[in-house]
């Protein structure tokens, strides 16, 4: 019998329609190995009997000849997005046994599409991380190991537990969310493929919020072709969120093919920082020489505001999330704690809900925000953001793309010591300046380093343009031949 | 810009979180590390920068202001973790 969980998203669609096997088939398969995998962590909820429903109903779609563009499609859900009537914890106690009562936009559109939902993927605790260790579900593990040693590594994140489930061939595919490099870094991590959209292409409704200025979802997969069919159906206007863009995305599968010549692609110096991992530099420049064979042209950019992108990170992305998680009081949903008033209550539930980095960042961004404060700091924040944003529009007026490495090292140690709060934001130096100007960015697994390990390059296009993005990525995937965590995706 | 004990004490009581009085005093180190390493913004000029206020460079949408949604408060209710009939129940506020 062959493996089922072999196959892509595109490949498994064809199979379905010609009814090689059935989605149940298909769904069983997968569950099956959510089960042999528990090891990994990945799934905080595994939703078995609902996957085999929906399977069923695909299959009757099927075979009534109305297959819908997913259907039958095994898929993880990161466990940032509400699900009606399955819990979702954000990776936080704070949130115990929360069921919502609605299906967030984005995975209500996979839903009706015919995905088949597996089950609520691990993440850092609400999604404020770059390790998947902040979980208060614990941490995921990476399938991928160093050749020749059994130390476990990280995932990345905060979109870990969907990294590992698409990596590990748990999933077909996954939603994550990026707020500073969350989809992104955990790709290039697991030696899979993430892509996060231009802000306001998915609704950020029913998704729990953590910087609603940064916060973006987008697909995570094994192949660049599966990412745009996922996109395909997560994207669209929402009159729920009002930042969610009124046009349709175009069909960015349809323009795989076109490949790269006469594009200009920019390399921006700042990227090449002195002391940059020379293996991630050498990929960074055998990315440049493939699209080059392919007919771009490379071209030198400067994006001089780039050392400014994290430090104005961490103060917009906390000041946001002090905000939004005022929510969580103990009031209408998740821990209570009780109190000897009202206030108690709320003090005692925060202080026992809220994990160390959560608390860390929430009080960062109370700080930024409180009087006296706000203009040294959130507002002169703005104002840098707005420069980032410059840059990038100043580099776009002369290339199509840019191309950079994804994350400045392959996954780290998962007992590597990362006490200096500051050292682990560097894992997004990379990823953090395009979240901050709002502009789509993908990680496409491009080779391994000297251990065996995956390395990514990110590819990031001007706003509304991701045609170019995945046209850029589709040109990196085939040269790179990446081997996949089986030897073949 | 080093923060102290009593700076994070205000702050979490803002934030209400509680913190133990042991833990202020690392937390405030901690902190003034991130708050240091943000000092670095300071060395660029903003002097003739608006500021970015949002992720996107869309104008924000009109709608009508029509109910659209309502009556659910079995729903709303479902998850509270303590409730007398349709409401939402905490400790006495007001004596």
């Amino acid at each position: 019998m062959t493996d089922l969980t072999r196959f892509t998203i595109a490949q498994a669609r064809e199979h379905l329609r010609k009814k090689d096997f059935s989605a149940l088939e298909l769904a069983d398969a997968h569950i099956k190995a959510m089960e042999t995998h528990r090891d990994l962590n990945a799934f905080i909820v595994e939703t078995a009997d609902l996957a085999r429903e929906r399977a069923k109903e695909s299959d009757f779609r099927i075979k009534s000849g109305n297959a819908l563009p997913l259907d039958g499609i095994p898929l993880g859900i990161k466990d940032l997005f509400c699900t009606e009537g399955v819990q979702t914890t954000a990776g936080s106690h704070i949130l115990k046994g929360f069921r919502p009562n609605y299906e967030s936009t984005v995975s209500q559109k996979l839903r009706d599409a015919g995905s088949v939902m597996l089950g609520k993927l691990n993440l850092d605790e609400f999604a404020m991380g770059s390790s998947n260790k902040t979980s208060y579900y614990g941490h995921v593990k990476n399938p991928w190991k160093a050749r020749g040693h059994a130390t476990e590594l990280v995932p990345g994140g905060s979109s870990g537990g969907s990294a590992a489930a698409v990596s590990a061939h748990l999933a077909m595919g996954a939603t994550g969310t990026d707020t500073g490099g969350s989809i992104r870094q955990p790709a290039a991590f697991c030696g899979i493929v993430g892509v996060k959209p231009t802000y306001g292409r998915c609704s950020r409704w029913g998704i729990v919020a953590f910087a609603s200025s940064l916060d973006q979802a987008g697909p995570m997969t094994r192949t660049v072709r599966d990412a745009a069919i996922m996109l395909n159906v997560m994207t669209g206007h929402d009159p729920k969120d009002s930042t969610s863009m009124p046009t349709k995305m175009p069909d960015v599968e349809a323009v795989l093919g076109q490949g790269v010549k006469g594009l200009r692609i920019g390399v921006p110096k700042e990227y090449r920082p002195a002391g940059l991992n020379a293996e991630v530099g050498a990929l960074w420049d055998k990315g440049a020489q493939w699209l080059k064979d392919a007919g771009a042209e490379i071209v030198e950019i400067d994006l001089p505001h780039t050392k400014y992108a994290l430090p104005t990170y961490y103060i917009v992305a906390p000041a946001e999330a002090s905000s939004n998680l005022a929510r969580y009081d103990g009031v209408r949903y998740g821990l209570r704690v009780p109190g000897k008033s009202l206030d108690d209550m709320y003090a005692k539930t925060r202080a026992e809900g809220f994990g160390k980095e959560v608390k860390r960042r929430i009080l960062i961004g109370t700080y930024v925000l409180s009087a006296g404060y706000y203009d040294a700091y959130y507002l002169k924040a703005q104002k840098v953001r707005a420069l980032i944003a410059q840059d990038f529009e100043k580099a776009f007026g002369k290339v199509d793309a840019i191309l950079t490495p994804t994350a400045p090292t392959a996954a780290f140690g998962l007992n590597d010591k990362v006490d200096d709060p500051v050292a682990m934001y560097l894992n997004d130096v990379f990823t953090v300046p395009a979240s901050l100007a709002g502009i789509p960015g993908a990680s496409v697994p491009a080779g391994l380093n000297a251990h065996g390990l995956p390395l990514g390059l990110q590819v990031l296009t001007k706003r509304w343009d991701e045609a170019t993005l995945f046209r850029v990525c589709q040109v990196l995937e085939d040269a790179a031949k990446f081997p996949g965590l089986r030897g073949g995706a | 810009m080093s923060l102290d004990k009593a700076t994070v004490r205000r702050i979490a009581h803002l934030a209400r979180i509680d913190v133990p009085d042991a833990d202020l005093e690392p937390l405030a180190q901690e902190l003034s590390g991130i708050m240091n390493w943000i000092e670095q913004l300071k060395e660029v000029n903003t002097d003739a920068v608006a500021p970015m206020t949002g992720g996107t460079d869309m104008k924000p949408a009109w709608r009508k202001d029509a109910v659209a949604d309502g009556a659910q408060a079995e729903k709303v209710l479902s998850n509270a973790p303590e409730r007398h009939d349709s409401f939402f129940a905490v400790p006495k506020v007001v004596e």
